[in-house]
């Protein structure tokens, strides 16, 4: 069972990581697809080992949403938009690669602390999330297009999801609902905001957003 | 008793290693909707080969003479000392993962050093790029070799392989996944194959390996050959007994070492015919983006050593 744990924490981690190794935009919301049923799987494990129903409406709370939903949205972000590539990244591939292995191993040595605070299988595993929180700043900071911004916050989010489960054995539900709205709406708005962007500029390099106007 | 291991190992690399190569060439021609030329063909050409006189240009130095011999040379070694059928072994000592890699870079060393000595501007292009790829991928290998000796405690192959054995359920740690990943990328590297060096091509502005070995022709293009084909099947069969150590023999007797020949023939023909078959979906990389992908290898053996620590 902690193998089966710790298999599915190796698989978040990999798949956050290729998500900065991919260009293509449709080859990272396939990434995502992969992260959001491994979450959910995550889920299923935890509801095992803690007897818990409530994880498994939440498990399959979180693949509806992360695996289904939100892919879906992008996907139609993606078809209506022209842009296939992430073209041209503020720190270019190789870099970033290596600036990840540099986030993990933080991830790993800022949750030493935490663990050692109570040494379960569980909290073994809380640096992948912290590292995954890292990975979707990063991609946050350093990708230009509208669509890999959303990508990097719902990596974030991925990131704080994993957190929870794996320190707390997840979140209260009414809390893991609001949550999970949230994070809709705000991929709703930002795909709002992608169209209107893709109609002001002719695309969405958020770098045109320079100065406000009315 | 234990020598019998060692002998047949190496008959059975150098038999098979050709046959491989045919192998993975008619796979990759049935999938293209060709007829293929057969799996004993490499062979064929071999024979054809080493009974042509051999050719060196002017001006060359006996480096590039050497180089052939050093490569099947070195690779021969690895095939000795690795536990490719048996664990047991008296060369035990020297099957070291690390040790292994030095010879590999050896080879690859060598054969650049030779595609440098003929002067031409292929040559030395194909050196450069080799000894590029060589220089990415040597890190990642020594991580992945770090991640999977962390363990056992030992960076003796035949431990590792053991450990594996008496151990299956942790072939699916993440620590084994990271660095299987991590080391196939540079299998693929170092065996140039597709995405990193075309096999096939000898057009100027993609091929690595081939540019190197343009100017050899008769016995030393076959010994080359010969070589390249057999660090393909080394490279391979260390992938597999490192990943699925199951059925490599652990004690010298007649029945095990069969097994163990026939475990590492079917592991071996089926990773080539994967390989093979993945190749047909594939294009070359850019040149320049191959560090890229090589880094990400890197990234993996990182992980693969971080995750052997803390989600051990």
């Amino acid at each position: 069972m902690t193998q089966l744990l710790y298999l599915i924490c190796g698989g978040l981690l990999l798949s956050s990581v290729m998500v900065l190794w991919r260009r293509e935009l449709s080859a990272i919301v396939r990434l995502l697809v992969v992260q959001g049923v491994l979450l959910g799987a995550l889920a299923l494990v935890l509801a095992g080992r803690l007897d818990s129903v409530e994880l498994v409406v939440v498990a399959i709370g979180v693949v509806a949403l992360k695996a289904v939903l939100v892919p879906r949205i992008l996907r139609r972000v993606l078809r209506d938009g022209n842009e296939a590539r992430e073209t041209e990244p503020l720190v270019n591939v190789t870099a970033s690669i290596v600036a990840a292995a540099f986030l993990i191993l933080l991830a790993y040595a800022a949750s030493r602390p935490l663990v050692r605070l109570s040494p379960s299988a569980e909290t073994q595993a809380v640096p992948v999330g912290l590292a995954m929180v890292l990975l979707g700043f990063f991609v946050l900071v350093t990708r230009r297009r509208a669509l890999s911004q959303i990508v990097g916050f719902l990596l974030l989010d991925n990131g704080i999801a994993a957190t929870a489960f794996l320190i707390t054995g997840g979140v209260p539900g009414i809390v893991e609902l609001a949550v999970s709205l949230d994070v809709l709406l705000v991929v709703l708005v930002l795909q709002v905001l992608t169209a209107r962007l893709r109609t002001t500029f002719g695309g969405t390099d958020i770098d045109e957003l320079r100065e406000l106007h009315d | 008793m234990s020598t019998l291991g060692v002998v047949v190992q190496v008959v059975l690399l150098i038999v098979v290693a050709p046959y491989l190569v045919g192998v993975m060439r008619q796979v990759r021609a049935r999938l293209e909707g060709r007829a293929g030329a057969g799996a004993g063909q490499p062979w064929r050409d071999l024979r054809k080969l080493f009974r042509k006189e051999p050719m060196s240009p002017a001006g060359s130095s006996w480096v590039f003479v050497a180089a052939p011999a050093v490569l099947v040379a070195s690779t021969l070694v690895i095939a000795a000392v690795s536990p490719f059928v048996a664990t047991v072994s008296p060369l035990d000592g020297v099957a070291d993962l690390f040790a292994v890699v030095a010879l590999l870079l050896l080879g690859t060393v060598a054969l650049a050093l030779a595609g440098l000595d003929t002067g031409t501007a292929f040559g030395g292009m194909g050196a450069s790029r080799e000894m590029t790829v060589a220089a990415l991928a040597e890190p990642t290998i020594l991580l992945a070799g770090f991640a999977l000796s962390a363990r056992v405690g030992s960076t003796n192959l035949s431990a590792i392989v053991e450990r594996g054995q008496q151990s299956p359920g942790a072939v699916l740690s993440p620590a084994t996944l990271l660095a299987a990943v991590a080391l196939a990328v540079v299998v693929v590297a170092e065996a140039g194959r597709l995405p990193v060096d075309n096999p096939s091509t000898h057009l100027e502005l993609t091929m690595i390996h081939e540019a190197m070995v343009l100017e050899y022709a008769g016995r030393d293009l076959a010994l080359v050959e010969f070589a390249s084909a057999l660090r393909l099947t080394v490279l391979l069969g260390l992938w597999a007994n490192l990943f699925l150590p199951w059925g490599v023999a652990t004690t010298a007797s007649a029945p095990a070492l069969l097994l163990g020949v026939v475990a590492f023939v079917a592991k071996v023909a089926v990773l080539g015919a994967v390989l093979a078959a993945g190749e047909v979906f594939m294009a070359k990389l850019r040149l320049f983006r191959v560090p890229e992908l090589l880094a990400g290898s890197f990234l993996f053996g990182v992980l693969a050593v971080s995750s052997s620590f803390f989600l051990a």
